[in-house]
C-alpha cells in the first residue's frame, strides 16, 4: 500500500512515460485516498501550467502529459513532500513557465506590486473629483 | 459568383466608409451643407452592404461551396446546417467580417435613431465610426480575405474544431462583438464630443444606451462563454482567468465604470474629462480584446489565425486606434471645462469610488494578462494564472461589492455619515449573521466565507432602494439597478460556493461498482456505442441516487470526430435546485474499468443566473430611460 507512490516516481523518470500510446498513470485520473492529502494535491496541481495545452492547468486538461504531471504531484504528495517543495522541484526542471503562481523576484516585482502602485494613482486621481470640505 | 457577390459588396462598403468619413471631414471643416447631408445616408448604405457581404459568406458555407477557401478550411459537407451557419463565423476571416458588418449595423443605427446631439457632434461620430470600419475593411480586404477561391475546388472541406460544434458557436460570437461594437459606438460618440467641444449632459444622454446596451450584450456573451467552457471543457472549471477571457472581462469591466460615471455626467454634470477618459479606455480594451484574441500572439481555442503577417497589420491598427484616440484626448481634453465638483460622502462619492475600484481591477488584469508577453519579448518565459489575478483582484473585488451595497443608499450631492451607517444596518446584520452562521455549521476558506457573507449583504443593501417605494411607482430604471446589484450578489454567492464546498470523486469504476460523490451514490449501468452526423462515441449510463429520491440517469459520452480527427469529452449535467451534478465519461483500462469524473457542485448554477439577472437588469434601465426620455418628449411637444 504504501509501496506504489515511489514505483510511479520511478516510472514517471524513464522514457517509457513520454510515449503517448503508454496507458496514462493511475494517478492521473484516480484521487489519493487521503482528503486531506488530494486537496493539497489538487490545490498545487490547479496552480501547474500543462506546458504542451493551450493555457490549461494540469488540473484541468486531457492531455497525457497534464496526466503525467498529475501522477506525479499526487505521488509526490502521498509520499509526505510539501507542495512547495514539489512547485519548486518542477519550477527547476520545467522553468517559471510552469508555475500559474509567479514567484516575487527580480523579473516579477512589477507584476506583483502593481496592484498597489494601480490603487495609490487612482486614489490621487480620484480626489481631484471631490470638492475640499475647508471651502 | 456568391463569392464575387460578396467580395464586391465588401469593396463597396470599404469605399463608402472612406466617402463616410471624407463627407465628415469636409463638412465639419468647411461647414459646408451638402457634404453633412451625405454622411447619414452613407452610413446606412454602407451598413446595408456589409451585412450583404455577411450574408454572401453564410450563404457560401450552407451551401458548403468548396471552390471558397475559407468554407474548405473551416467546413464539411457532412456537418450538420447550424454549424455551416455559425461556423461562417467560427474562423478568422469569417469573425473579422462579423465585426465589421455589426460595426456597419450599428454605424446605420445611430444615423437612422440619434436625433438628440447637434448635428455637428454627430457628423463628427459618423465620421469617428467610418474611421475605425476603414482599418477593418482594409484588415480583411488585404489580408483575410474571406471569399477567396480555390482552383481546383476541393471534393470535402476539412471540418470544423469540434469543441466549437455547439450551439453556444450561434450564440457567444455574436453577442461578445455586439457588445464590443456598441462600445467603438460610444467611443465615436466621445470623439465627436471632443471635436465639436461639446462634452456635457447633452453627449452622456446622447452615448448611455449604447453604452448600456454594449454592457447587456458583454454580460450575456461572456455569462454564455463561461456557460459554454464549463460544459464542453469538462472538467468542471467556469472561469480559468485565461487570456482569452481576459479580453472580453476588460473592455465589460471598463464599460461597468464607464456606465456608473456617464450616469454622474448625464444628471449632475460631473466627471467630464474621466467619462470621456473612459470611453477611450473602453474602446482601446475592446480593441485589445479582439485584437490580442486575432493576433494568434495567444494560443487558444480563440486564435484562428496564427500568421505573422497579419500579426503586424493588427498591431498596427491597434497602435493607430489606440494613438490616435489618446491623442485626441490628450489633444482636447484642455478644452473640457472642469465638471462640478461635490462631497466625499454622496452618491457621486460611491460613484467614484466604484470607477477607481474598477479601474484597478481592471488595470490588474491588463497586466497580468500582458505581462507575461512583455516577459517573453525580454527573454523570460513565465506564466501569470488564476492564483495571480485571485490574490490581486479579490481583496479588491471584495471591497467593490462593499462599495456596491452602500452606493444606491446614498443621496445625491451630499450625504451624512451616521444617517448611512442607520441605513446600512441591515446588510451588516446579513453580512455578519452569514459569516458566523458558515464558520459555527460548514467553515470555508477565507475568500468563499468573505464573498459568501458580503454576498448575503450585498443581497439585502440591493433591495433596499425600493422599500417605502410604491413598486408600480418605481421608475424602471431603479428596478434595473436593483437587479443588477442583486445578480452580482447571486452570481458571488454561486462562485464561493462552488469554490467551497465542490465534492469531487475520480476513479476508475467497474459496471455497477457504486461510486459516492457529496450526496449522490453513482452507478455505472452500462457503456453502448452511438453514432451522430459526423461523429460516433462511446456512450455511458449512469444512474444518481440521493437518499430515497428517485434515480437520475446522466450519460456521458467520449465523442471521436474524424474530420477533422478529435476526441472530446461530452460531460453529462443532472441540474438540481440547489446543485449541478457533473458527470465526465473517461478512457477504459486493460481490467475493463471506466475512467469517471464526478462532481457535486453546490449552487453552481447561481453564477451565470446573476450574469442572466445583471443583464436583465441592464435591459430593464434601458427600458426605463427610454420610455422616460420618450414621455419628456412628448410634454415638450405637446407644450
Amino acid at each position: 500500500m504504501r509501496r506504489w507512490p515511489w514505483l510511479a516516481i520511478v516510472l514517471l523518470a524513464t522514457p517509457a512515460l513520454a510515449d503517448p500510446v503508454t496507458p496514462p498513470a493511475r494517478l492521473a485520473y484516480t484521487q489519493l485516498r487521503d482528503p486531506a492529502q488530494e486537496a493539497q494535491a489538487r490545490a498545487l496541481m490547479a496552480t501547474l501550467r500543462c506546458v504542451v495545452c493551450q493555457g490549461q492547468s494540469i488540473a484541468d486538461s486531457d492531455a497525457s502529459m497534464a496526466g503525467d504531471m498529475r501522477a506525479l504531484v499526487r505521488s509526490r504528495i502521498a509520499a509526505g513532500e510539501r507542495p512547495e517543495a514539489i512547485r519548486t522541484w518542477l519550477v527547476a526542471r520545467y522553468g517559471d513557465y510552469v508555475t500559474y503562481d509567479p514567484p516575487f523576484g527580480a523579473a516579477t516585482w512589477p507584476l506583483w506590486l502593481a496592484p498597489i502602485a494601480l490603487l495609490a494613482v487612482g486614489a490621487a486621481v480620484a480626489r481631484s473629483s471631490f470638492r475640499r470640505r475647508a471651502r | 459568383m456568391t463569392a464575387e457577390f460578396g467580395l464586391a459588396a465588401l469593396w463597396l462598403a470599404a469605399a463608402l466608409a472612406a466617402l463616410q468619413l471624407a463627407m465628415a471631414a469636409l463638412g465639419l471643416l468647411r461647414g459646408q451643407a451638402a457634404p453633412i447631408a451625405a454622411v447619414r445616408p452613407i452610413a446606412i448604405v454602407q451598413g446595408a452592404l456589409a451585412a450583404l457581404a455577411m450574408a454572401a459568406l453564410i450563404a457560401l458555407f450552407l451551401a458548403s461551396d468548396m471552390s471558397v477557401k475559407l468554407v474548405v478550411e473551416n467546413s464539411h459537407s457532412a456537418k450538420p446546417w447550424i454549424y455551416k451557419f455559425a461556423g461562417a463565423w467560427g474562423n478568422h476571416e469569417g469573425s473579422m467580417l462579423l465585426w465589421v458588418t455589426i460595426l456597419g449595423l450599428a454605424g446605420g443605427a445611430v444615423a437612422i435613431l440619434e436625433r438628440r446631439l447637434p448635428a455637428a457632434t454627430l457628423i463628427a461620430t459618423l465620421g469617428a465610426q467610418a474611421g475605425i470600419a476603414l482599418g477593418f475593411y482594409a484588415f480583411l480586404l488585404f489580408a483575410s480575405n474571406p471569399f477567396a477561391r480555390l482552383s481546383p475546388a476541393a471534393r470535402d472541406g476539412l471540418g470544423l474544431n469540434p469543441l466549437l460544434q455547439d450551439p453556444g458557436l450561434a450564440f457567444h460570437p455574436p453577442t461578445l462583438y455586439i457588445g464590443y461594437v456598441g462600445i467603438s459606438v460610444a467611443f465615436s460618440f466621445a470623439v465627436g464630443a471632443l471635436v465639436t467641444r461639446d462634452v456635457g449632459p447633452a453627449f452622456a444622454k446622447a452615448m448611455r444606451p449604447w453604452v448600456l446596451g454594449a454592457w447587456i450584450f458583454l454580460t450575456l456573451g461572456i455569462t454564455a462563454g463561461s456557460y459554454w467552457a464549463y460544459y464542453e471543457l469538462g472538467w468542471g472549471g467556469w472561469w480559468f482567468w485565461d487570456p482569452v477571457e481576459n479580453a472580453s472581462l476588460m473592455p465589460w469591466l471598463a464599460a461597468t465604470a464607464l456606465l456608473h460615471s456617464v450616469t454622474v455626467l448625464a444628471t449632475r454634470d460631473g466627471l467630464r474629462a474621466w467619462t470621456v477618459m473612459l470611453a477611450v479606455v473602453a474602446f482601446s480594451m475592446s480593441m485589445i480584446g479582439t485584437f490580442l484574441v486575432r493576433s494568434g500572439i495567444l494560443t487558444s481555442v480563440h486564435a484562428f489565425a496564427v500568421d505573422p503577417e497579419r500579426g503586424a497589420f493588427i498591431l498596427a491598427l491597434l497602435v493607430i486606434y489606440i494613438g490616435g484616440a489618446l491623442a485626441l484626448f490628450a489633444a482636447r481634453i484642455g478644452t473640457v471645462r472642469a465638471g462640478t465638483t461635490f462631497e466625499l460622502v454622496s452618491r457621486e462619492g460611491g460613484l467614484v469610488l466604484n470607477n477607481l475600484l474598477l479601474s484597478v481591477i481592471l488595470g490588474i488584469v491588463l497586466i497580468g494578462t500582458l505581462y507575461p508577453l512583455v516577459a517573453a519579448g525580454f527573454g523570460v518565459q513565465l506564466s501569470v494564472g488564476p492564483p495571480f489575478f485571485n490574490k490581486a483582484a479579490g481583496p479588491i473585488a471584495l471591497a467593490l461589492v462593499m462599495a456596491m451595497a452602500v452606493g444606491p443608499l446614498l443621496r445625491w450631492r451630499r450625504d451624512d455619515a451616521g444617517a448611512l451607517l442607520d441605513r446600512l444596518i441591515w446588510p451588516i446584520a446579513a453580512t455578519g449573521f452569514t459569516g458566523a452562521a458558515l464558520i459555527v455549521l460548514a467553515p470555508p476558506g477565507l475568500l468563499p466565507l468573505f464573498g459568501l457573507s458580503l454576498a448575503a449583504g450585498l443581497a439585502v443593501a440591493s433591495v433596499l432602494p425600493l422599500i417605502g417605494r410604491n413598486p408600480w411607482r418605481t421608475p424602471l430604471f431603479i428596478w434595473g439597478m436593483v437587479v443588477a446589484h442583486l445578480g452580482i450578489a447571486v452570481s458571488l454567492a454561486g462562485m464561493a460556493c462552488d469554490s467551497a464546498y465542490t465534492a469531487e470523486t475520480l476513479v476508475a469504476a467497474r459496471i455497477a461498482e457504486p461510486v459516492r460523490v457529496g450526496p449522490y451514490v453513482v452507478r455505472l449501468d452500462g457503456i453502448k456505442p452511438v453514432v451522430g452526423d459526423n461523429w460516433s462515441a462511446l456512450e455511458a449510463r449512469l444512474s444518481a441516487r440521493r437518499g430515497d429520491d428517485a434515480a437520475i440517469v446522466l450519460r456521458p459520452q467520449s465523442r471521436y470526430f474524424s474530420d477533422p480527427v478529435t476526441t472530446t469529452s461530452e460531460s453529462a449535467i443532472a441540474t438540481r435546485w440547489d446543485g449541478q451534478l457533473y458527470t465526465v465519461l473517461g478512457q477504459s483500462d486493460a481490467q475493463g474499468r471506466w475512467q469517471l469524473r464526478l462532481w457535486w457542485k453546490p449552487f453552481v448554477t447561481l453564477i451565470w443566473l446573476g450574469g442572466a439577472l445583471i443583464a436583465l437588469g441592464g435591459a430593464l434601465s434601458l427600458v426605463g430611460r427610454w420610455r422616460r426620455e420618450r414621455r419628456a418628449a412628448v410634454r415638450e411637444a405637446l407644450a
